[in-house]
């Protein structure tokens, strides 16, 4: 490795983008300026469901630095496209109403977009913003999912019904025999509350149109700028590919809710072009609380059928979940292939069926956030199961152990679709209890109860499917675009080495990682790699970072092109060292012949290939620049073992989590103190579902919990240190052996912590607490056990 | 429109403003210090924190006219040359940091916090750093990362 330093696969190396970052220099897209650029302000809608009578422009129109105004009226375009096509039980295509960028003649969710206003400052352009005369006919709103499969208030008028597909996977006459016949069937009724992804940055875009070229130009907050591009250009505004640049700069986090095509992006690109002239929008924090794509939101009831050992022999599950006013461009999958092909977890459930019914409401559009249906899964069964061990008098380990797929049962076979290919949640169990030490626990419970406090202790053992995915997979369940990475591997003439990846890092330090990949190879130091990512105009394509794919799709798509690379530069040193290739070893950057003192380092190497004085030119073209597009054969599955311990005062309710421990099977690790960091941050968020957060709605459908005031993000105070630590198994399918890891810690965490909670209620009889168990909830629960 | 003046890292500057400018606007429109962020618009999040005679202070909380005659250090102004500040140093080495957004108010609030309390516990870490949101870290790392920004300065 080069000054001896191991920078490859293995090594905790030092972010390269932290530099920046943490001077002041990153640049996010509100940091950015346009000469002689104009700012937006969005007028929404304050009410949830209304019919727009008329809007009256005229003295905004008139005040002072407006430059224009714009409403439905005037943009009348495509829609915002819904990416995965479901279809219900019957065979017909799930509804999808029209979703347009600005609202035409109805409203149907606070937030909606009602009109755009374009001044020379921002002050100006909201102070018009008042004078515009909206009115509103306020509807009735339908806010519970309940109330909405019933009918009575349609949030869209031409479809006749707020169920938009009644969806099911497995053979339900199965499931109900099995169950009917099992020893012992528990029941649950559960709910997966909703969240608000909450990404630091505000989502913001500058667009500009060039009337040289013809080519608009939109920076904007994304996980995905090709994606962005695609939806935008083919669906919404008619712009050809090679006419449109979107460039996703530094992005402060996402979590999902930057993968979406949201409206405003189409409605500043429509407007720039109309302008000429670059503007700029910033959401503020309230906006983002009410526009970004909230998550998860499912109300369950499900049945899991044991026999007389325990052995789970069946499950069934009823799930609603809520759609928010209009499709979001995944929200169609999430509650679907990303939630029900996941029940059978890390277990040899033989049979499995669920019945999924999307319903629309008159609330913010859901769609995937941080796990996107696998959290919601995993939550069911780690809260099924337990109750299932405390209904059968078993322990909660041992209903775990007798019921995992065993380490020499892969590749393995679910019920539900997926077929995994490695794993050992054994392994993961037994390392989890040991860092955890729950030996220890029963001195720490007597402890805390001689202080008055309650301690409990939850597992979960979760299994999830990422690395999304296989793009004939994914199309046959209904995917409306590919799913596979792209990477170009620049080599330039003095050896240094651009790499282009259709992946975007958002916090997740992919420049520092993809190096890392590339200083393996070629034995080229970090310093000379650069990751060039974000930019339609200079990376060839790319689908973008969520499902934690970055890696296992992405990173496996530029190991590819380091073979290209590897394979010409083998030839060219070949011809120049007049060896074979066969003869050739290629180490630490160098190319040596076996047997002789004959050797070229790859720099050379690079040289010669833009430089072909002496070069086997009839054999290869010069140059070294290779990509690869790469579409992988299966999901991974990481899995693990998450474990949490909870101190409750039974006083007041306060629930503090003391110690939390994660042992994740993510596969091979790159940097292991990168992805020590991701975990952190996943398990924060779960904590964070557990105990602190949710979107809450009232009646009327106006969002109670619109600010840092009122939705409770997870501080420094709330939360402990997190004790991480990994057990491998290699992913079976693509060369570097990788998994993932972006999303395991929001996934497999929430139900340790719940059942933790109930575990150090048990002494009061409670049975059952809804997330988040905040302290009153948690008070409460106790009184009425007491009851 | 009101003229304004203070020293921003070590720099006397001046503008104009409106009266209502925040100190927060001055700084990232007028003097172009992108580096202090704007996460929140209910002083909640922290994104925004720089100090102001040499205290920690949400930069969107106070008005620029406010900052008059004021020493303000931002993100921008704390490295000595490519030398960075131990607190960056720390968070850099103990990944305390992942997409940047809310680091630069992070470091700010951070750099104040051992000021006061140069050997501050885990608890008291958590505590002071109440008033900053991250929401990729878990602020496992950024403890790790005052923690040892706090040996360093204090040695």
């Amino acid at each position: 490795m080069p000054d001896g330093i191991n920078t490859g696969i293995g090594a905790s190396v030092t972010r390269v983008e932290d530099y920046r970052f943490l001077t002041g220099q990153g640049t996010y897209t509100d940091d950015i300026n346009r000469p002689g650029q104009a700012y937006a302000y969005i007028l929404r809608s304050p009410h949830a469901h209304a019919r727009i009578n008329g809007i009256d422009t005229t003295a905004a129109g008139a005040a002072d630095g407006v430059v224009a105004i714009y409403t439905g009226a005037d943009m009348q375009t495509g829609g915002l496209p819904c990416g995965w096509l479901i279809h219900s039980r019957d065979g017909s295509p799930m509804h999808e109403p029209p979703h347009p960028p600005l609202a035409q003649g109805k409203v149907r969710c606070l937030g909606d977009q009602v009109a755009i206003v374009i001044a020379d400052s921002l002050s100006q352009a909201k102070a018009a913003a008042e004078l515009i005369e909206v009115d509103y006919d306020v509807l009735p709103a339908v806010v519970d999912m309940k109330a909405a499969a019933g009918g009575g208030t349609l949030v869209h008028d031409d479809i006749g019904t707020n169920v938009c597909y009644d969806w099911v996977i497995g053979e339900e006459g199965d499931v109900d025999a099995a169950l009917a016949g099992s020893a012992h069937v528990t029941e649950i009724d559960i709910v997966n509350n909703r969240l608000i992804a909450n990404a630091m940055e505000p989502r913001a875009a500058v667009s500009d149109f060039d009337r040289a070229t013809g080519e608009y130009t939109l920076y904007t907050t994304t996980q995905n700028p090709h994606v962005i591009r695609l939806l935008m250009g083919a669906f919404v505004l008619s712009i050809p590919e090679h006419k449109l640049r979107i460039v996703a700069p530094d992005v402060g986090g996402g979590f999902g809710s930057k993968i979406f095509h949201y409206a405003e992006e189409a409605i500043l690109t429509w407007a720039a072009g109309k302008l000429a002239r670059p503007i700029k929008w910033t959401a503020e924090r309230s906006e983002s609380f009410m526009t970004d794509a909230q998550g998860r939101d499912h109300v369950t009831t499900a049945k899991l059928g044991l026999d007389a050992n325990g052995k789970f022999t069946a499950l069934k599950v009823e799930t609603m979940a809520n759609m928010g006013a209009y499709l979001s461009t995944f929200a169609s999958s999430v509650p679907t292939y990303l939630y029900a092909t996941l029940l059978a977890g890390c277990y040899t459930t033989p049979v499995i069926f669920a019945n999924v019914k999307a319903i629309f409401t008159n609330t913010v559009p859901v769609d995937a956030y941080r796990g996107a249906g696998r959290p919601e899964a995993t939550y069911l069964l780690e809260r099924i199961v337990n109750k299932a061990a405390k209904e059968m008098n078993l322990d909660p380990v041992e209903i775990r152990t007798r019921n995992f797929i065993p380490s020499d049962a892969f590749p393995y076979q679910t019920p539900v679709a997926l077929q995994y290919d490695s794993g050992d949640y054994m392994a993961t169990l037994k390392r989890a209890q040991e860092l955890h030490d729950t030996a220890g626990f029963a001195a720490r419970r007597a402890e805390a109860e001689a202080r008055g406090k309650k301690l409990g202790l939850g597992y979960s053992t979760y299994l999830e499917a990422c690395g999304i995915a296989p793009s004939a997979v994914a199309g046959a369940l209904g995917a409306r675009a590919g799913l596979y990475e792209s990477a170009e591997v620049r080599v330039h003439p003095t050896g240094s080495v651009t790499i282009f990846t259709g992946t975007h890092s958002h916090g997740q330090g992919h420049e520092t990682t993809f190096a890392q990949l590339v200083s393996e190879r070629l034995g080229v130091p970090l310093e000379n790699i650069e990751i060039s990512h974000g930019d339609t105009n200079r990376v060839q394509f790319g689908m973008g970072t969520y499902g934690s794919r970055s890696l296992a799709v992405g990173g496996v798509a530029l190991d590819k092109a380091l073979d290209k690379i590897e394979a010409k530069a083998k030839k060219i040193a070949a011809h120049i060292l007049e060896a074979s290739t066969e003869d050739l070893e290629f180490n630490d950057g160098n190319f040596t012949v076996a047997g002789t003192d004959k050797a070229m380092a790859f720099g050379e190497v690079a040289l010669a290939a833009y430089v072909p004085h002496n070069y086997p030119i009839e054999e290869i073209e010069p140059g070294l620049d290779e990509q690869a597009f790469y579409d992988p054969a299966n999901f991974t599955y990481p899995g693990g073992c998450h474990i949490c311990e909870v101190e409750i005062d039974p006083a007041t309710g306060v629930t503090e989590v003391t110690k939390f421990t994660a042992v994740d099977d993510v596969g091979r690790v790159i940097n292991p103190m990168i992805v020590a960091g991701q975990v952190h941050g996943g398990v924060a968020q779960g904590i964070g579902q557990a105990l602190l957060e949710e979107a809450i709605y009232d009646p009327e459908g106006q969002l109670l919990t619109g600010s840092y005031m009122d939705y409770c993000m997870p501080r420094a105070d709330n939360l402990p240190s997190i004790q991480v630590a990994h057990e491998t198994t290699l992913c079976t399918h693509n060369s570097l052996g990788v998994k993932g890891c972006g999303e395991v810690g929001a996934i497999g965490s929430p139900p340790a912590v719940i059942n933790a909670v109930l575990d150090a209620l048990t002494d009061f009889g409670v049975e059952d607490i809804a997330m988040p168990a905040t302290p009153a909830r948690v008070w409460q629960a106790i009184q009425d056990a007491k009851a | 429109m009101p003229n304004l003046s203070m020293t921003v890292n070590g720099k006397a500057v001046q503008g104009e403003v409106e009266a209502r400018t925040l100190l927060v606007q001055f700084l990232r429109e007028n003097l172009d210090l992108t580096g202090t962020h704007v996460g929140c618009d209910t002083s909640q999040c922290g994104a925004c924190v720089v100090h102001v005679n040499g205290a920690a202070m949400k930069s969107c909380t106070m008005l620029a006219m406010q900052a008059e005659g004021a020493e303000v250090t931002t993100i921008e102004g704390l490295a000595d040359g490519d030398t960075l500040h131990p607190m960056q140093e720390a968070f850099r080495n103990n990944h305390g940091l992942q997409c940047g957004f809310c680091t630069p108010g992070m470091v700010m609030s951070a750099i104040d916090l051992v000021n006061r309390n140069p050997n501050p516990s885990e608890e008291e870490i958590r505590d002071g750093l109440e008033g900053n949101i991250c929401r990729c870290t878990g602020y496992h790392n950024i403890v790790k990362s005052v923690a040892e920004a706090a040996r360093v300065m204090g040695s």
